[in-house]
């Protein structure tokens, strides 16, 4: 199909995000890029688990302990956040398919407040943390959650920005099919970095508040 | 656009290079740069061999050996072999699905530009105050406080390369999945293709534990994290599974597309169809399973228990089996052919014996109990060599020889061929059997000397002689390649005459598109068909001529990669790091560290806007100008003198 057809609900594509050979390349490889993705976090996991409540034979674990320190409530609200921000990036992908730009543009703006919303309740967690006392260098307990968290906390911003610049750069271009398969991809790292936080809530914050 | 008549000025073809994003000069590039890298590493084993040359000899001192071993490892796998297998891919692999381009020409290029400078910048080590030293492996226990930036150089480096790596692998196997010519289904693609898709997939699986292990090694050295500090309640051995997660599938990710690159070859001189194909693709995809089921069997000895000892030492064994399968796939596709032994085809000759050697002392390591004698000793070492020079080495070499014509229309000299294969081969058993005794012997690897009268001074010597004609043979086979810009350019499709797959149909040079119009694939071995059938014009088309979308070049992979370069060395001077503070490595000011890792990374980042913001469209080749340069390649090809064997 070609790129410079001008489109109308009518005659836009039902999978946008496909119907050129670079957006099905993209499509494709973005699928096999979070392959890559899930191996990385699941390194980052295996690492936490090993090292989880361990430190100097002097840490005191009434105080720093996976058990003393996370709150519950506030990892909810944060998993509330985010899946939130999920359902958003698939009410404008649903807008995409209808070929409703607004609505796209509409969602994605949300999505990124909702995430921006989350980020900020991560750097409170982390100030808190710090300000106890469980810096980074603290213990290889320590270190393992900040690192864990954190690369997902990065991923938050790189998905943010991501987003952020979409919604930017294409105010006055529109919907077409070179910038279909930005939006979808973007939305599909987005929901892949909803996954690896239940992931965290689930093994980081459930199982050591409660396990 | 370009045609081949048109001459360019030095310049401008420097330029073409740095900005190209064409599969075929990206080949060109991972060739050259693997080479470089591979005579590097060769030089550094050489001065290893010629330091054990004698008992208690003086020639290099024990840290120096240190930083040899460790750099010849590290840059035979991840930059010599890992780049040309590359090469081979970027060549022929389009080719032979009947694409025009992969499926990220931009990222193509940034994969090589990131492999290039990493591995530029660890090599910077040996003259900025030293090597990493700790082994390839680079265990924490000793990386940990190893005094000096030579680890800090080995994790930056292998982390900027490996991202290029990844990068790579991603690409082959998005194109191998989406662009292949109609009619080229999966059980038809030749077993290159096979192999390298299973070797990306690979990749892709193994290399991100590798950039995690190093991640935490950085920051345990730089920002004080405590993930290997046992006094802080770290474990080195998280380093150990993380490492060889990712070193165990590795050697596959070698070796798979090596055993591709004997699969191509083995059929064409042995002017028969591959033995058991659909067996072989079984078994390829069987061996990168299990690959990543045994990296534990490196491990045997740190105490992991009986009960894991157990299962990995079987699961290691099952390896056997789909790999026994290749084997005598090869040697049945040889049986009962009407054999031509060339250059390529004696490489291969060379290579089942060599390889089945090398896997047989794997079966025996995977032996656990037997491992705990074996561990450590020059067994180990002459058996991944077995591995890896009688596998992928002599796949590398016979492939040059195999694929030069269709790469830079011309071929590599077939005498000196045969000599520098027999050179070769004949200084790689001398170098690499005798050391399974010596490791019976109990001659431990990463040794810089030893006593004389221990009943090993005369294997060593043989082994050092050995290497030195090893030596001897890559310096004939560059002496070919040199030899071969000189010679008369080809201008003629299937230059072995025996031809199978699509990437023979192709008449060479090559235009800048590949096939002016997409192939279609009637069956497996397409051009043989088409050969059988009397096609004069070697393959049927389907689809009618027309205008043909290509990628614009671009700068900007290069300066992404300058980028991260820059970067890397703010990191390295960071004066948080465990050796800064310790005052063993020098570092410089907090502003100028962090000021070189903003620029770094400002450069990089600000590229990747660049490229988000501005439409790339690619540009069209249109109908009348493909048949121009058709035309002007046809005259080009009449004037030249028609070359080849046949």
């Amino acid at each position: 199909m070609d790129l410079n057809t001008k489109f109308t609900p009518q005659n836009w594509p039902e999978h946008a995000e496909q119907a050129t050979m670079e957006g099905k390349n993209k499509f494709v490889g973005f699928w096999i890029f979070l392959a890559c993705e899930v191996v990385l976090f699941a390194s980052l996991f295996a690492t936490y688990l090993a090292l989880k409540d361990s430190g100097p034979a002097s840490m005191d674990l009434t105080k720093y302990s996976a058990k003393a320190l996370y709150e519950l409530p506030l990892a909810f609200a944060m998993t509330m956040l985010l899946l939130t921000s999920s359902l958003t990036s698939v009410y404008a992908m649903y807008h995409m398919k209808n070929f409703n730009f607004k609505g796209v543009q509409t969602w994605m703006g949300i999505t990124v407040i909702l995430g921006i919303g989350f980020l900020c309740l991560e750097i409170y967690e982390f100030y808190h943390y710090v300000h106890i006392g469980f810096g980074y260098t603290h213990s290889a307990y320590s270190s393992a959650f900040f690192t864990l968290v954190g690369t997902h906390g990065l991923h938050v911003i790189i998905g943010l920005v991501w987003i952020s610049s979409l919604i930017f750069r294409n105010m006055k271009r529109g919907l077409n099919l070179y910038n279909a398969p930005k939006y979808f991809i973007a939305s599909l790292y987005w929901h892949f970095i909803d996954v690896v936080w239940v992931f965290i809530f689930t093994v980081v914050y459930l199982m050591g508040v409660l396990g | 656009m370009s045609s081949v008549a048109q001459k360019k000025g030095f310049g401008a073809q420097v330029w073409d290079y740095l900005t190209t994003v064409d599969h075929k000069k990206i080949a060109i590039l991972y060739l050259a740069a693997g080479t470089l890298f591979f005579a590097i590493a060769g030089l550094e084993a050489l001065f290893m061999r010629f330091q054990l040359l004698f008992p208690e000899n003086t020639f290099v001192s024990a840290g120096m050996f240190n930083q040899l071993l460790t750099m010849h490892g590290t840059t035979m796998l991840f930059l010599a072999a890992t780049p040309l297998l590359f090469a081979f891919m970027n060549a022929i692999v389009p080719l032979q699905i009947g694409a025009r381009d992969v499926a990220f020409p931009f990222l193509n290029a940034l994969g090589f530009w990131l492999f290039f400078l990493g591995a530029v910048f660890l090599h910077l080590s040996f003259f900025l105050g030293g090597a990493p030293d700790a082994g390839w492996t680079s265990y924490a226990s000793l990386s940990l406080y190893s005094p000096g930036h030579g680890i800090d150089f080995y994790v930056l480096g292998l982390q900027i390369s490996g991202a290029g790596t990844l990068i790579s692998g991603i690409n082959f196997i998005v194109t191998i999945i989406t662009m292949r010519a109609p009619g080229m289904t999966f059980m038809r693609m030749p077993l290159f293709t096979w192999t390298s898709l299973v070797s990306s997939t690979l990749i892709l699986f193994a290399f991100p534990p590798l950039t995690v292990g190093l991640f935490l090694m950085l920051v345990d050295r730089m920002f004080g994290a405590n993930f290997f500090e046992h006094t802080m309640g770290g474990n080195t051995i998280i380093w150990e599974h993380l490492f060889w997660i990712f070193g165990h599938p590795e050697v596959y990710i070698l070796v798979l597309p090596a055993f591709g690159l004997f699969s191509e070859i083995i059929p064409v001189f042995a002017r028969k169809r591959l033995f058991g194909y659909s067996s072989m693709v079984f078994a390829t995809i069987l061996i990168g399973f299990l690959g990543f089921m045994v990296w534990a069997h490196h491990m045997f000895t740190t105490g992991l228990g009986a009960t894991a000892n157990a299962i990995f030492a079987v699961a290691t064994m099952t390896i056997a089996v789909p790999t026994g399968m290749k084997v005598f796939n090869w040697i049945l596709t040889i049986w009962g052919g009407s054999i031509k032994v060339t250059v390529p085809m004696l490489y291969a000759l060379g290579f089942i014996p060599s390889f089945v050697a090398g896997g047989v002392t794997g079966v025996m390591q995977a032996a656990a109990p037997l491992d705990y004698q074996l561990h450590d000793s020059y067994f180990i070492v002459a058996h991944f060599h077995y591995v890896i020079v009688g596998g992928i080495v002599t796949a590398l070499f016979g492939a040059a020889h195999f694929y030069w014509p269709i790469m830079f229309n011309r071929a590599l000299n077939e005498k000196l061929g045969v000599l520098t294969f027999w050179i070769f081969f004949i200084g790689f058993h001398l170098t690499f059997f005798l050391q399974h005794f010596l490791g019976l012997m109990g001659m431990p690897r990463r040794v810089f000397t030893y006593m004389p009268d221990q009943g090993w001074d005369l294997f060593n010597m043989i082994s050092t002689i050995g290497a030195a004609m090893m030596g001897v043979g890559v310096i004939l086979l560059v002496l070919n390649v040199l030899l071969s810009i000189k010679s008369e350019p080809l201008n003629r499709r299937d230059y072995w005459g025996d031809g199978r797959s699509l990437e023979w149909a192709l008449e060479t040079p090559l235009p800048f598109y590949n096939f002016k119009q997409t192939p279609l694939v009637r069956g497996y071995d397409p051009y043989w068909i088409e050969k059988q059938e009397g096609n004069k014009e070697g393959m049927v088309y389907a689809e009618p001529l027309g205008d043909i979308h290509m990628p614009n070049n671009s700068i900007l992979p290069l300066i992404m990669s300058i980028g991260t370069f820059i970067a890397a060395f703010g990191a390295l001077y960071s004066p948080w790091g465990k050796q800064a503070l310790a005052g063993t490595a020098e570092s410089v000011s907090p502003a100028l560290s962090v000021g070189l890792i903003v620029v770094g990374l400002g450069i990089t980042v600000g590229s990747m806007i660049t490229r988000s913001l501005k439409d790339d469209l690619g540009y069209h080749v249109h109908v009348a100008e493909v048949e121009a340069i058709e035309k002007d390649l046809a005259q080009f090809r009449a004037a030249g003198k028609k070359g080849g064997n046949n």
